[in-house]
This record gives C-alpha cells, structure tokens and sequence, in this order.
C-alpha cells in the first residue's frame, strides 16, 4: 500500500483533467492525477484532430464559437508543437443551400469568429481536390491538434509545477468523511499495488466515465450520455487545410488533415458504454460517403484505420436524450457541494478539446469557490516546456528530423519515420509502457502499413534491448496486432485489403505469431470495441480480404 | 496554366503512392541506392516522404535520384515513385536552382555555340586544365562525359540531301532528331535518314527543337512544359496521320510518357504526337515481325556488348534492339544485363554526383570491357558518351550496325 497525500485529486486524464492538474498546480495546489489506462487515452486521443475556429458553431452555438476562436489562439501559441495552423475552409457544395453562406458569415461576425469568403476558383486554387462545382467558399482559421501531444505536453507543466500524474491507476472508491471528499483508493493496474491519496478535493473529469466516478462518490447521478463517433483516417493527406460543410452541422461534415493522415468525421450515435464502442461498418460507409461529397473520388483512396470515440456530453433537459449532436457542447461543472451537500467534489463535463484549457480553468475556479481560496489562473500565459514559442507542428517536421539523423540511425518506423533512437528513448523513459503506449507517442505503426513491418522491429528492439524477453516481446507484438486490427478490420476494400493480406502473411505465415511462447502482458487497455478485441483468425482474414468495399455492398461483418 | 497543370498533376502522381505496401522491391532495383547511402532510397523518397510533403520538399537527399525510372518500372503495385521525386524534386530545388543546371539542361543551346568552332570546342572539353576550372566555377565534374562537338549539323546535312531513287515508295515518315541528333550524334541522325530511304520511305525533317527533357529532370519544369509544347506543335507541322520516328530514345520517351506523367502536359496535341510516335528499333522490328524487313544483311563478324538504357526501358518495349541485331548473320549481342550506366542525362555530369554515377556504371563497364572489342552498342546519345568515356570504345546507336549490314556504310 502507497499512501499519498494532495490537495486535490484529479480523475480522469483526458485533456480536461490534464488542464486541471496542471492548472491546479500552478495555482499552487499539491495536485494528483489518476488515470485509469494512458493519458489521452480515451476520448482525447479519439477524435478527428481538428482545433476548432469556432466556425463550426457561428450558427447554433455563438457562445462556444466564440470561446473556440479565443482558445484557439491560446493553445496554439502555448502549446505550439502540438498545433499545426492548418487554416480551413467552410464549403456550400452544390447540394447545399447557398444562403446558408450568408446566416453563416452574419454568425461569424456576431460570435467574432474570422472568416472571409472568397471565390470558388481561390478554393480550388487552395485545394484542388474540392468538388469542382463547389458554390461558395469561406476562410477561417481552424487548425489541428495531435490530442495526445497536447495531453503530455500539459501534463509536462503540471510536473514542473509540482503536479503529480498517476497512469494505469484506477479509482476504486472515493473516501468520504462527514465534511465531505477527504480521500480516494486507487489501485496500479501495471503492478496491482494498492494506493490511497488523502485530499481535501477531488476533481471528476472522467469524461463519458465522469458518472461512474460520480457513483463511487455516492451523489446523486450525473447524466452523461456518450455519443459514439466514428472517424476514418485516409492514408494521406487529401487536403492540407480543414474542409468543413457550410451546412448546419451533421455526420461526416469536416475533413481534418492531421499529421501525415487526412480523418473524416463523424457519426454521433448515443451508446450505453463507453467502454463498447462498435465501429459499425454501416457508418464506415456513411464517412467514406460524406468524404466523396467534398472531395470526389474519396472513396478510392485508401482508407487506412477506423476508430470510435464517445463524446462526453453532460445530459441537458432541453432536448430529448437520443439526439446527442443538439446537446450542449458548453462546459458544464457541476459543483456537489451546492448540488448534493457532498462538499469537496466538482465534476466537469461537455466541451470540447479546444476548450480544455477554458473548461480548466472553471473546474479550479468553481473547486476555489467552494474552499474560498483565489488563486489566479495563469494556464494562458505561459508555454508548456519543450515547446519552442511561436514554432508550431508542420508536417514536414519529421521528415526534416530524420533528413538529418537517418545515416546513422535506424528507422524502425518507416511509414511514421520514427527512429530507433527516438522509440528507445521513450522507452527508457517509459519502461512499463506496452507498444501502444509508445505508439501514442511517436505515432509508431500509424501508417499506411498499421505496423506491418515495424511492430516486429520494435519487439525485436525490445529483446535485444534487454527490455522484454521473447516471451514478453511477442506478448508485446501480439498486443499491438490485436489493437491495430481493431481499426482495421472496417475499412478493409481497395488498397488496404492488399496490406492487410501481406502483413498477415507475414505475421501467421512466417511468424506464425499466434502460436509462438507468450508472456502474459502488462495489463490490455480497456476495450475499444465489441466483438472484435483478438487478432484475426485465419477465417476472419480471409473473409476480410473477400469483403469487398465497405461502400459497396454489405460487406462481411466481423 | 503551367503552375496550376503540374499541381494537378502531382496530385494524380500523388495518389498512386496509396498503392504501396512496403515490399521494397523498389529499393532492392535502385541503381543508386545500391552504392551510395547518401540517395534514402526510391520508397523512402517517393511513397513514404510524400505524405510529409505540403508542396514543400525538406529532404534535400532526394536530390540523389538519378531519374532513370527503374523504380516506377519493378513496381508490383504501380506507384508512379519516379514521377513522385520527379515533381517532389521541382518543388524543392523552385528556389535555389543552381545555374550549372541551368546551363547542362539546354542541349540546344551547347550544341549551337559549340558547332561553329567545333575544334575549339572539343579541345576545350579534353583539356584538363579548362575542365577543373569548370568544375570549380559551374560544378560540371572534371572527368564527366561530354559530347563531341560537330562541324555540320543534321539539320545543314538534310538541307543538302539528295534522297535516292524509290525513296518514298513505301510511304512517308515523320523523322524526330533531338537535340543531340542535330549537334552531336550527326552520325546516327544521317545513318537513320539514309536507312529509312534505303527501305523505300520518304523522310520529313521538320523544324525541331528540344523536347525539355534535361529542363524536367532538372526541376525547370515550367521551360519544360513550353517547350515540349512547342516541339509538338514544329512536329505537327508534318501532315499530322504520318508515324513519327525518333533515333533518341529519351527525348521520344518524353513525347510518349514523360511530359504528361511528369510534367502534367495534358493535351490532345501530346497525346496524338506521342501516340504515333515510334522508336527507331521498335519501328524496324515491327516491320521486320510482318515480314517487310529485307534481311539481305551482309555478315558482320562481330561480337558487341548491348546496353538498354534506362529511359527505352520506361517505354515498356523490351529491347528491340538486340531481337533487330540479331537477324545480321555473323553478329552476337552479348546483353549488358546491367541496371544503369550512372549517367542519367545530366546527372554523372554534376560534380556532386560524378563518383555516384561511375559508381552505378561500374557492373556495365565491367561487362562491356570483357565482351567489347573497340564496339559497344546503346539505344541512347548520353548513356553511349559515358560507356565511351568509361571504357575507351566506341559506343554507336544500333542503327550503325544495320547501316553496315545494308551496305550503305
């Protein structure tokens, strides 16, 4: 048993509770985060990439629009490395109503979100792959954020602040004495070591898991009903700008080049579960669509993962509960102490990633309100460590980085371009880390080949590295294989069938990987998706191969 | 236009590169790869670093693609690789384009300065002397291969030419020179001229300039694309249903593939010029496959080394010119099997690059060292100077040979 001691205990470490443990930290709090898997693991790392202008809301939601072109500006200049300034484009297709255009620019102005129209010819001259029959065309400042680098770079100054961030810590109960919060008990999912951290607060941003942790309080439940979406990453970029639908928002309206990758989303479909999202192939097919109708020809690119993450919207009595995407995306804090008597305990929910920052802020201001204590938050005003101020992500940055070190470093991943210095560096600094751990962080095996060749590398990296043993190293490869396969067993049609079959070939063929001695591994992350959390069998791999184009057809479900 | 027409077409250059899975069959078939770690590779520059290109190209490594294409010819899964350094390439040298590539990429104009004081030039370009300064003041290496200047052009020999009796009465043809076929391979353009008429065809000359390639492997795409342009239109010139025949290898590579999957030239014009367009080889050995070849070859006792150069085999013919030499009784062709001779069109004459180059070379020096008398055979005018120059024979288009064998030589 590990006894701890904080002043305030943080659950959840998507981007919210990283923003608030290191806000906290800054205000001078003794702060501790506890997540169950990763950081960023949930829904943070889940979504489409796209840091928002606030364009996409001028219309139904000026209020966030409004906090999205702030925050925009905000976390892009204090958290450069993650943010690519993209710019992006708002498109009335020829299928849309032109007026639109017009409520939009009158919302843009009102919400003073920057936008500027320019002409169909200026858009495709910005992006040639547009529908040449495009109407009407508008300019805002939309960028893209890698989530998980926005995460650990937070968390990166919430340390420095004295923060404290606990991984593969699950929150088993929350200690509550007559004055209200005053503890939790945790446990390591890595060693199975027990924890208890003594507090005077705790902070719930666990996200679409925020009412489960609202139940081991013993309050009163907070609604949070997860709304699944699935997003579609295409093997590159089709565009270098966001490309929105100038329409009231829907399904797989925006189009968002991050890194080396193009994601179309998103579905929104309200689920019990966040632990069991599906990746329905019905709404794979619906994405690869909504990508045809802003860039023809979508559809015979190649599709190379499909993933689900569940929004954390907070329930509003306003609207019916089935209809997520109408919801409000505002934050939402609920203070416990005026809510149910339960004093030392604030949940946050709603918002979005480009808003952590904001949402933060309020979740340490409404924990100040209730303790009496001010502190001011100075999360906006300073740049997280490691990031050079003003120099934002390109995504030609790796390719420079190994442009310089590739004769004499190894590349293990050649798709990510992620070196062997760079993969052993990180996991000298993560020793416990699985590989999708060290994928999160160097995007190692996010490319077209989805780890074909440099899974193999990397466990091979880690016997000869002293890192695992041969049993461990194939438990680590067999891991990563499942994982990947999770988001490719979707969007097997065209060019990714061919890689698929070769991979396999070479995992089941020549490794021959399933039956080779395993260890059994630090503990799997929670599952992502029903029915189809193990490596493909035989069977399943062929009738993959045989499905045919998830846009055609019904294809074989899996 | 030019601007816009090659972004579109880096775009369908582009999209190919979704086809790759990583087989690297690619990079076990690169000439330069093979002996220089300094060129990543045709799947690492190509497929790979693409998806990190934002019309921007920061890998300045890239630049050790020689352009010979083998790449984008081994590939199983149709990744247009060469095509995607190609265009990748422009884009990164659009700002600091040496001028040593300004110059060696205008054949045109060498050939032009150099013929009127032919001597002068020649002892220039064999005077050591002179070459270092060269190579310190434009980056043109010392020992590079460098063409033979000529005292009469093609163009000044076909303007004086007297086609002989029965010449036209099997129809007329439309004859593409090239550049180096006007100032320097004067030789090879005549002994075509003379053979086309000596199996009872008319040849048309018309006006002809460069087709740009040494501009596009350059990076100089936008002079590239105007002046193709204008070399379909000189060709056209000629009635517009007469098959074109080229005796260089490279610039009818450019009329048949290269400008439009390169240089995103998407015209009808093009695509019409490239259409009926034939090699010279090709041309003879499709006539000799109906039986309309004469094969009253005399014996020529001879063995030759053959080389196919990189560039005939991007047009996906085969080698008709070994299947053509082998109807001359008496002649063996010994196949260089050989990837690349180095030289690349422009590239073994750069500095940087030379010991690359002769490095790609060495295995067809080798080979032709040990079949070749004082005689090697190359479809194509820079490969045939560097084999020269490497291995001190004489190198001759394989129209010579037949020209021989016709006894019109």
């Amino acid at each position: 048993m590990r006894k701890l001691n904080a002043d305030v205990v943080v659950v959840g470490g998507g981007s919210t509770g990283t923003g608030v443990v290191r806000d906290a930290a800054m205000r001078g709090y003794r702060a501790i985060l506890v997540e169950r898997a990763d950081l960023a693991q949930g829904t943070s790392g889940r979504f489409h990439g796209l840091l928002h202008s606030g364009g996409r809301y001028v219309v139904a939601d000026p209020l966030s629009a409004a906090e999205c072109a702030a925050e925009n500006a905000v976390i892009s200049r204090i958290q450069p490395a993650a943010v690519e300034r993209t710019g992006g484009l708002f498109i009335v297709g020829p299928g849309d109503d032109p007026d639109f255009g017009d409520v939009f620019l009158a919302g843009a102005k009102a919400a003073q979100v920057p936008a500027e129209e320019i002409s169909p010819g200026a858009a495709l001259r910005l992006e040639p792959r547009l529908d040449p029959k495009l109407r009407r065309a508008f300019q805002v400042l939309d960028g893209t954020v890698d989530g998980w680098q926005l995460v650990w770079s937070a968390a990166a100054s919430a340390r420095l602040w004295g923060g404290q961030i606990l991984t593969y810590t699950e929150i088993v109960e929350i200690i509550r004495g007559s004055e209200g919060v005053r503890g939790v008990r945790a446990v390591d999912r890595k060693t199975g070591e027990a924890i208890e951290i003594e507090c005077g607060f705790l902070i719930n941003c666990a996200g679409p898991w925020a009412g489960r942790v609202a139940t081991l309080a013993g309050v009163r439940p907070v609604e949070v009903v997860p709304g699944r979406g699935v997003m579609v990453a295409m093997a590159h970029r089709l565009v270098n700008r966001v490309v929105n639908r100038c329409a009231k928002p829907a399904d797989g309206d925006i189009l968002v080049p991050v890194h080396t990758v193009c994601v179309i989303g998103t579905t929104d479909v309200k689920v019990a579960d966040p632990d069991n999202l599906a990746i329905p192939r019905a709404e794979v097919r619906q994405m690869l669509e909504a990508g045809e109708a802003l860039i023809p020809g979508f559809q015979q690119a190649r599709a190379l993962h499909a993933w689900a993450g569940a929004r954390p919207l907070v329930k509003d009595d306003r609207v019916d509960d089935s209809d997520t995407r109408h919801m409000s995306r505002g934050m939402a804090v609920i203070d416990h102490a005026a809510r149910d008597g339960v004093a030392g305990l604030v949940t946050v929910g709603g918002g979005k990633l480009t808003t952590y920052r904001l949402m933060a802020q309020h979740a340490v201001d409404a924990m100040e309100n209730q303790t009496g204590r001010r502190h001011p938050c100075r999360t906006a005003d300073e740049i997280c460590p490691g990031q050079t101020p003003g120099r934002n992500y390109l995504v030609s940055c790796r390719l420079q980085e190994r442009e310089a070190d590739r004769l004499d470093d190894q590349i293990i991943c050649e798709c990510e371009l992620v070196s062997r210095r760079a993969l052993l560096g990180l996991w000298d600094e993560f020793p416990q880390a699985s590989l999708d751990d060290l994928r999160r962080q160097s995007r190692l095996g996010m490319g077209p080949c989805q780890g074909g060749f440099c899974s193999a590398r990397a466990a091979g990296l880690a016997c000869a590295t002293g890192k695992a043993d041969g049993a461990q190293a194939t438990g680590l490869l067999r891991d990563f294989l499942a994982n990947r396969w999770l988001g490719l067993a979707p969007v097997l049609y065209g060019d990714q069938v061919r890689q698929t079959a070769l991979d396999y070939w070479i995992f089941q063929g020549a490794l021959d990987v399933d039956h080779l001695p395993a260890a059994p591994n630090r503990p799997a992350e929670p599952p992502a998706a029903e029915d189809q959390g193990s490596p493909p069998t035989r069977r399943q791999a062929s009738l993959a191969c045989s499905a045919g184009p998830a846009v055609a057809g019904e294809g074989v479900s899996l | 236009m030019s601007g816009q027409d090659s972004y579109e077409h880096n775009l369908l250059a582009r999209a190919s590169l979704d086809h790759c899975v990583k087989c690297t069959i690619c990079e076990t078939q690169c000439p330069v790869a093979a002996v220089t770690a300094l060129f990543p590779g045709p799947k690492y520059v190509g497929p790979q670093a693409e998806r990190y290109r934002q019309g921007q190209s920061v890998d300045r490594s890239l630049d050790y693609c020689s352009s010979c294409g083998t790449c984008t010819l081994v590939c199983p899964q149709g990744v247009k690789i060469a095509e995607l350094n190609s265009v990748a390439r422009a884009a990164m040298k659009k700002d600091h384009m040496p001028l040593r590539d300004r110059l060696i990429s205008r054949t045109t104009l060498m050939g032009a300065a150099m013929r009127p004081v032919a001597p002068l030039a020649n002892a220039a370009l064999a005077c050591r002397p002179l070459r270092v300064l060269a190579e310190a003041a434009v980056g043109v290496h010392r020992d590079a291969a460098m063409p033979t200047a000529q005292r009469q052009t093609f163009t000044a020999w076909q303007a004086k030419h007297q086609p002989p009796d029965g010449a036209g009465r099997r129809g007329t043809l439309v004859y593409f020179h090239g550049c180096a076929g006007n100032y320097f391979e004067v030789e090879t353009s005549i002994k075509s001229v003379e053979l086309l008429e000596h199996l009872g065809y008319g040849v048309l000359v018309p006006k002809q300039g460069c087709c740009g390639l040494p501009l596009q492997s350059n990076g100089l795409f936008d002079t590239a694309r105007a002046w193709v342009r204008r070399l379909v239109a000189q060709l056209d010139k000629a009635p517009q249903d007469l098959v074109i025949v080229s005796s260089t290898t490279s610039c009818s590579g450019m009329l048949k593939h290269e400008a439009r999957e390169i240089l995103g030239v998407e015209d009808a014009a093009l695509r019409a010029v490239g259409a009926r367009t034939r090699d010279l080889c090709e041309f003879l050995l499709a006539e000799a496959e109906r039986g309309e070849l004469p094969l009253d070859f005399a014996p020529l006792d001879l063995t030759v080394p053959y080389h196919a150069p990189c560039q005939l085999r991007g047009h996906g013919l085969g080698t008709p010119a070994v299947q053509l030499l082998r109807l001359i009784p008496g002649l063996t062709v010994v196949e260089s099997g050989a990837v690349c001779c180095g030289i690349a069109g422009t590239y073994g004459l750069k500095k940087e690059k030379y010991a690359i180059a002769q490095a790609v070379g060495q295995p067809l020096f080798d080979k032709v060292k040990e079949v070749a008398g004082d005689l090697a055979v190359c479809d194509s005018e820079t490969c045939r100077w560097q084999i020269e120059k490497a291995c001190g024979v004489r190198a001759v288009h394989p129209v010579w040979l037949l020209h021989k064998a016709y006894g019109l030589s």
